[in-house]
């Protein structure tokens, strides 16, 4: 994926690099901008509650859950989705290692499982502690099994696919890092 | 969802303005108040979206930090200075929701949003004197394991749901206020209301007010504190029970604590009768327990959470035992 240059204008969302109109109704949620204007499916509605993680995008890098985001509060800003993530030369390393791991059953959780795993990567990177962080004060914080079992937990699983979802992340970031 | 005027605020000064419109409300990130307005819960006519008023966590002369409304949840967990000088700050919000939704909720979301109740979303099929007062609550004979045991009142006995306002309330923070009659502060345990027979009125807000900023007063008993939430799952679920402390010991005795709870309460509660019973006396278990026995005599369990007082003091003795532990 190539970072976006240049800030999106200040009334368009930037959706994957696509500069795209506020939507004139302050209550159409992120999440039914992209799947519902947009017709952009690959962002998944769970709960519509914030629970199941399932819609999660990028926001300028940071994951979010967009169903409980107004469209409107993005403008501005940069919205990467699971159809952001491929480019000519071939799948995200993430979405590679999806596959070779089993990281998925049916694939409904998947797009929002692989979009927070990207914005925990980057969490992890700069130091964002978690709730298993034993040393709050250290620098670097290595990404063991624990660590991405928490950080993952807010993405369900129906399918209970967790344990390839954790080898995949695992296998794309923790073994970089080694 | 109810329809609404949607504005941004670019200042203070000017969400001030739009605020102080009728039946306006401040949007922060969302994640408690869009839920509601999709639910018709909350029927705002106007948003004021303040996430990008000045989001800075600052040190406060003579120590201490001021921290923006519209700081992240993340973005103060992370903050090094929160991480080595308020340790029970980073745990208590690390231990709350997601990362997603820390990575949206504001500071200031956090502090007001809702304390609710599953009957309290049920709008079709229960009563809920929170939702339309004077109606009855549903809950109080009802599934209530989840419930108050400390300060409820026969109107509603809903618990408040923030892991960061616990550590807030042992922090003695002070809040910051401004509206259209100027600017206030006030201490944290003012913020929130106990139900008594006005549970829709959860806080000492008037309309229109805007919180500004989060104060930490410096001090220097928060390096040695800490958070434990019990709960369901040992992720992304509710507390049933937590405890924010902090303590200061001079050889074997306790020199100072700070103990708040939550789960418990309509408000998150500063355990202040335990903390009397713990000041000057013994470092041990049993002091521990018996100060944890002193905060509940008021205890009122419900038919199915009378679990949670032994669960309150069994923690409350087991954290303070880990902070001793740790300063010996
Ligand atoms: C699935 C799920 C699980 C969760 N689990 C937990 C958990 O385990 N622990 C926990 O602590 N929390 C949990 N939460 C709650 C979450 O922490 C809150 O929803 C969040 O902190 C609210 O912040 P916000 O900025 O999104 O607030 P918003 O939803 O934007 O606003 C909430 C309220 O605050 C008002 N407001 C916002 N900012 C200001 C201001 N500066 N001045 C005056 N009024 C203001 C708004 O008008 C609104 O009434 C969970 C939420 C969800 C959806
Ligand atoms: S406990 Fe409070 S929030 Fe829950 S139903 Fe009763 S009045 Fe409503
Ligand atoms: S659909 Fe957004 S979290 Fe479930
Ligand atoms: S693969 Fe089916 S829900 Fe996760």
């Amino acid at each position: 994926m190539t970072a976006d240059r240049t800030a999106a204008p200040a009334a368009a969302i930037r959706i994957n690099g696509v500069d795209y109109p506020v939507p004139a109704d302050p209550r159409v949620s992120l999440l039914d901008l992209l799947r519902e204007t947009l017709n952009l499916h690959g962002t998944k509605k769970g709960c519509n509650q914030g629970a199941c993680g399932a819609c999660t995008v990028l926001v300028d890098g940071e994951r979010i859950v967009s169903c409980l985001s107004l469209a409107v509060q993005h403008a501005g800003r940069s919205v990467t989705t699971i159809e952001g993530l491929a480019s000519e030369a071939g799948l995200h390393p993430l979405q590679q290692a999806f596959i070779e791991h089993d990281g998925f059953q049916c694939g409904y959780c998947t797009p929002g499982q692989i979009c927070s795993a990207i914005g925990m990567a980057s969490e992890l990177q700069r130091g964002v502690p978690s709730h298993v962080t034993p040393d709050l004060a250290a620098d670097h914080i290595a990404p063991t099994h624990d660590e991405i079992r928490e950080r993952m937990s807010g993405n369900l699983c129906r399918c209970g696919a967790h344990n390839g979802i954790i080898a995949a992340i695992r296998g794309t970031y923790a073994e970089a890092a080694e | 969802m109810t329809p609404f005027d949607y504005s941004r605020a670019g200042d203070v000064a000017e969400a001030l303005r739009l605020g102080g419109a009728a039946q306006a409300k401040f949007l922060g990130g969302g994640t408690n108040l869009v839920d509601l307005m999709r639910e018709t819960i909350e029927r705002p006519a106007a948003l004021v979206d303040i996430t990008r008023l000045p989001a800075d966590i600052a040190e406060r002369e003579g120590g201490g930090l001021l921290i923006g409304a519209a700081v992240r949840n993340t973005a103060l967990a992370e903050h090094p200075a929160v991480r080595r000088r308020y340790p029970v700050l980073s745990r208590a919000i690390l231990a709350g929701a997601s990362a997603q939704i820390r990575n949206m909720a504001t500071v200031g979301g956090n502090l007001l949003q809702r304390t609710r109740c599953p009957y309290f979303y049920d709008d079709a099929g229960s009563r809920c004197n929170k939702r339309n007062p004077g109606q009855g609550c549903d809950a109080i004979d009802g599934f209530n394991r989840n419930h108050a045991i400390l300060g409820a009142s026969e109107a509603c006995v809903a618990t408040h749901p923030s892991d960061m306002c616990v550590a807030l309330a042992a922090l003695d923070a002070v809040v910051h206020v401004e509206g259209g009659h100027g600017k206030r502060q006030m201490p944290f345990g003012e913020l929130h209301r106990l139900p008594g027979d006005r549970p829709d009125q959860e806080t000492t807000l008037q309309p229109g007010e805007l919180i500004t900023v989060i104060e930490l007063p410096s001090q220097s008993i928060a390096a040695r504190s800490t958070y434990r939430k019990v709960r369901d799952r040992s992720s992304y679920a509710f507390a049933l029970v937590s405890v924010a402390a902090a303590l200061k010991l001079d050889g074997g005795k306790v020199k100072d604590v700070r103990l708040a709870l939550g789960g418990v309460a309509h408000k998150p509660w500063r355990a202040l009768k335990a903390e009397q019973a713990l000041r000057g006396g013994e470092a041990t278990a049993e002091a521990f327990r018996a100060a944890a026995e002193a905060e509940f005599t008021d205890a009122a369990p419900l038919r199915d959470n009378a679990f949670k007082i032994e669960l309150a003091k069994r923690t409350i003795t087991a954290v303070l035992a880990e902070l001793a532990g740790d300063a010996r």
